[in-house]
């Protein structure tokens, strides 16, 4: 990262928490989506949302990204409020935290170099070209698929689409990581792949994630804490030994 | 018993009336509806058209996929249309003994309205389903809010780009379509009669005058601006899933086809009362 990049964001390494979420609420029309979340998410570490298909947790990390606009509460991301932030301010924020899209969203009509080079290029960084490839072959590197470099999307798996994602997610070293839906589309084998690969990660760069899932592999071996989204709310959380043995049947549900 | 049935068919037919007016009234308000944010659409276009950053690069890109790669399809059926017009009205002409001013006839005919007309409606064929299933696509996967995310502002880099490469390229295809069919005009003539290649050009530019040239020329750019907004609304606010993308790209050819006409008949009536005619 440079220099600036660093400088830019020092309290982060002061300050633990680098999410949080107040009483967020969002509807669409009639459709109370969002009633009341709360979440506090610290460096270095994962949470996992579990809620069923339809509960909102798109919604949920959309209005951490800003792409949805929020109607009540209040997010702080490296204890800066987004909703008043203007344009440039946002991208800022952005540019430190990775989204990885629940259908993969890569420029179909780019290659897999320039699919990964894109948030680079247009990001505030000024960056050397060289810099440049020597990012783009870390991150590849990283998802095990540097051959790949000058295919396109089209060209590839779901299980390698779904890692350059990934790469594209990781190429800016985000201190902050929204997976949605990692796993969800993949056979098994490949889905453990992907897991052990966000654990790496999360190992190497100590970043802090958010993950969405109904994955139980990834539940539980990607978590360190879990918070189940029912009904627009907090309904439960705790780490996997505490949930799976809670007897609360909305809560076991989850689990069998 | 009989006038209680006929009253009974009269207030069924009334009511099938009723319901048939207010599904009209529903249609024609859904109309406003999609004729308001295409305004809307356009405004936002304006206001984002002057603040940088300026997507030089995408302009560019844009400018050779939508110019470029059009002509051979515009140079082939300006060059159709040339002859055919030509061979069509042969006959006429000789019988009105006027066979003498073929060029002039069809010069003045393909420069003032065919020419332009037709390319643009070849070009709305072309780029604006292009547009329209390109931003639909992208818009359902998901890769206009990646872009957002990315730092960058999608309807700049995506929809400001190609509108105005498809103001500049259309008024420049419709000159060299111009061009090309004047050429089939002249291999048209030459089919039956005999003309001088220098001869026949002499002809057409004596019968033409820069009033006629100027106005087609301007609104090219119109019909240009048309086809790369309707295309990129069309495609912004596709509706979700593959079945939304078709229905975009088709939709965008229907109505920025329509929008030509339109502004087609704008066009004649103001060329007319700036005394261009
Ligand atoms: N842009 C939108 N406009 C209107 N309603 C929306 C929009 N996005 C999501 N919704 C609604 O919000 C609710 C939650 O959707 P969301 O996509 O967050 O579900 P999810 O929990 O991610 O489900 P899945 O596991 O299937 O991805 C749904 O009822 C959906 O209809
Ligand atoms: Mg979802």
């Amino acid at each position: 990262m440079s220099e600036v990049n660093k400088n830019e964001y020092n309290h982060v390494s002061e300050e633990t928490t680098v999410l949080e979420i107040n009483h967020l609420y969002k509807s669409f029309g009639n459709n109370h989506v969002l009633i009341d979340f709360n979440l506090t998410l610290s460096k270095g570490q994962n949470i996992v949302v579990l809620g069923k298909s339809g509960s909102g947790k798109s919604v949920l990390i959309k209005c951490i990204i800003g792409l949805l606009k929020f109607d009540k509460g209040s997010i702080r991301i490296f204890s800066k409020e987004i909703r008043n932030l203007n344009a440039t301010a946002l991208d800022k924020i952005r540019a430190k935290v990775g989204f990885l899209f629940q259908s993969n969203a890569l420029y179909d009509s780019m290659t897999v170099r320039e699919n990964l080079e894109f948030p680079l290029r247009r990001h505030w960084i000024k960056l050397s070209q060289e810099k440049i490839n020597e990012m783009v072959s870390q991150a590849l590197t990283d998802v095990g698929l540097v051959h790949t470099i000058d295919m396109m999307p089209v060209e590839l798996s779901g299980g390698m689409r779904k890692r350059i994602a990934i790469a594209r997610t990781l190429i800016l070293k985000p201190d902050i990581i929204l997976y949605d839906e990692p796993t969800t589309g993949l056979d098994p084998i490949t889905g453990r792949e992907i897991i052990n690969l966000m654990i790496e990660i999360k190992t190497k760069y100590n970043t802090a994630s958010l993950i969405i899932s109904h994955d139980m592999n990834c539940v539980k071996s990607a978590s360190d804490l879990i918070i189940i989204l029912l009904e627009g709310k907090c309904y439960a959380t705790g780490n996997y030994q505490e949930l799976k043995s809670n007897a609360d049947p909305k809560v076991k549900q989850f689990f069998e | 018993m009989l006038g209680q049935e006929s009253a009974l068919r009269k207030r069924n037919s009334i009511t099938k009336i009723h319901r048939k007016s207010m599904n009209n009234s529903i249609l024609l308000k859904s109309f406003f509806a999609e004729v308001g944010s295409l305004s809307k659409f356009s405004g936002k276009f304006l206001s984002r058209f002057f603040i940088p950053p300026y997507e030089i690069n995408e302009l560019f890109k844009q400018c050779y996929v939508i110019g470029y790669k059009s002509l051979p399809l515009v140079g082939l059926t300006g060059f159709i249309m040339g002859l055919v017009l030509t061979m069509q009205l042969r006959p006429f002409m000789i019988d009105y003994g006027v066979e003498s001013q073929l060029p002039a006839i069809v010069g003045i005919a393909i420069i003032r309205e065919i020419g332009p007309v037709i390319t643009s409606l070849i070009f709305a064929g072309k780029i604006g389903s292009s547009i329209g299933a390109e931003l639909g696509s992208m818009k359902v996967t998901e890769q206009i809010d990646a872009m957002e995310v990315s730092g960058t502002n999608p309807f700049k880099y995506l929809v400001v780009s190609r509108v105005m490469a498809a103001t500049l390229m259309l008024p420049v295809l419709a000159i060299l379509s111009d061009a090309i069919s004047l050429y089939g005009s002249y291999l048209g003539v030459n089919i039956k009669g005999d003309t001088n290649f220098n001869f026949f050009w002499i002809q057409v530019f004596d019968s033409l005058e820069f009033r006629d040239v100027l106005p087609a020329f301007i609104k090219t750019y119109f019909f240009g601006f048309a086809v790369g907004i309707i295309g990129c609304y069309k495609g912004y606010y596709s509706s979700k899933g593959t079945e939304g993308v078709g229905k975009s790209a088709n939709s965008a050819v229907v109505v920025s086809s329509i929008m030509i006409f339109i502004l087609d008949l704008l066009a004649v009536q103001i060329t007319e009362l700036l005394g261009f005619n």
